[in-house]
């Protein structure tokens, strides 16, 4: 069987998806572009010391890691837990993607590789060998 | 100017029953790897001689070489065996002095590997972080499920690469088979020879950037423009790899989603909330 490629302009694309999103009550797909990819001349000194440390030469993994939001909150998606988590109120975030995408990657790796992850508790629990 | 969190912008979203109530701490020490982790130093090198052993005992070795401190292994006379390389959630190197059958170097999550002939089928599912580089071709579902890292394969491919996947790049330096990048929902892949029918079919995002001819598109995947800061990305990411797009880096075609495909059930808010 064929598949035709129905083609809809952008503005009717998103007339439509403005009315979904009424429909249903939650919003429709993601609210930043998740497929910015990084800009390395805004990386941080930590995040520099990572890729050293790993023998990388770019980001890796973290070229996939954005600021989003849940819940009203700026937060970062983990998916070890495959949940977000939410950045503290306080902390200033700057005003561009880019650079805050650069803030998540940080927490992300200080979050992932803390004693209170919850995979470590996890792990201690349900480990095999 | 800068803005706090609460007074962000981004504050305009509201989901409910789905957050599992986690947050960072400003004070979370500085640390970069895993809990657990074994402590390897790369300057440390060790060979395995798997040609006695089976694959199982291929991958405890490579354990057990780690929990030594041994950060740059080798294996030999690895003889095309199955499912090698598996679950390494540590920083190391290795290299395969031959070529890995199925499953080869998958749920990996910091090793950075090559493989100096060729891999089968799945090679790099659902890998997490790290590189994999094979030198020569790839079977069918390469990169299946991939969530992060580099995967590249400097030779041809199979159909269905990089089904599912959900992140990281995959770069194929020659061609690839059919519905490549079939049901893709986030990360970006470079296929610098030919693309087989149905590229990039029901793919929910991401994006794919081809050299050569497309044999067709997908449903849902449609041309997109190049932008500036991807010629960059581009350009940096083929050099790590000693690779380059005929014709140049600007000459590649870009194929991402149209979206069309966003269908949203009435009754999954309410669903939720049964289920929550």
């Amino acid at each position: 069987m064929s598949h035709k490629i129905v083609s809809k302009s952008a503005a009717e694309t998103t007339r439509q998806q403005v009315i979904r999103e009424k429909e249903i009550g939650q919003h429709i797909g993601y609210r930043y572009d998740v497929n910015l990819v990084p800009d390395y001349a805004r990386l941080t000194p930590f995040l520099r010391k990572y890729m050293e440390l790993m023998g990388w030469q770019d980001l890796n993994w973290l070229e996939d890691v954005h600021l989003g939001y849940e819940e009203g909150s700026a937060a970062v998606f983990d998916r070890n837990v495959n949940g977000w988590v939410t950045v503290p109120d306080g902390m200033v975030l700057p005003e561009n993607q880019q650079d805050r995408d650069m803030i998540a990657r940080e927490l992300l790796i200080k979050f992932q590789m803390s004693q209170r992850h919850p995979l470590v508790e996890l792990n201690r629990t349900y480990r095999k060998f | 100017m800068a803005k706090t969190a609460a007074a962000s912008d981004m504050h305009g979203e509201q989901l409910t029953g789905r957050s599992q109530q986690r947050f960072f701490s400003a004070e979370e020490a500085e640390a970069f790897l895993y809990p657990g982790a074994a402590q390897v130093d790369i300057s440390r090198r060790a060979d395995i001689d798997a040609a006695p052993l089976t694959p199982r005992e291929i991958n405890l070795r490579i354990r057990a070489l780690m929990k030594e401190g041994y950060g740059d292994i080798t294996i030999r006379n690895s003889g095309a065996k199955h499912s090698c390389i598996v679950g390494i959630l540590n920083r190391v190197n290795l290299t395969v002095e031959g070529s890995l059958g199925y499953f080869a170097c998958g749920l990996l999550d910091g090793p950075n590997v090559r493989v100096t002939g060729r891999v089968g089928w799945s090679c790099g599912e659902n890998m997490m972080s790290g590189t994999i580089v094979v030198e020569k071709n790839a079977g069918s579902t390469f990169g299946a499920a991939l969530r992060g890292g580099d995967l590249v394969c400097k030779g041809d491919v199979g159909g269905r690469t990089g089904i599912d996947m959900k992140g990281g790049t995959i770069i194929v330096g020659g061609r690839t088979g059919a519905f490549s990048g079939f049901m893709m929902q986030r990360g970006r892949m470079i296929i610098l020879g030919d693309a087989g029918k149905n590229l990039g079919d029901s793919m929910y995002d991401g994006v794919i950037y081809v050299g050569g001819a497309i044999a067709s598109l997908g449903v849902d995947a449609v041309p997109a423009e190049l932008t500036a800061l991807e010629i960059g990305w581009l350009e940096r990411k083929l050099a790590l790899y000693g690779m380059e797009a005929p014709g140049g880096v600007a000459n590649l075609k870009k194929i991402a989603a149209g979206k069309q495909l966003w269908n949203y059930d009435n009754l999954e808010p309410a669903e939720k909330k049964l289920v929550l």
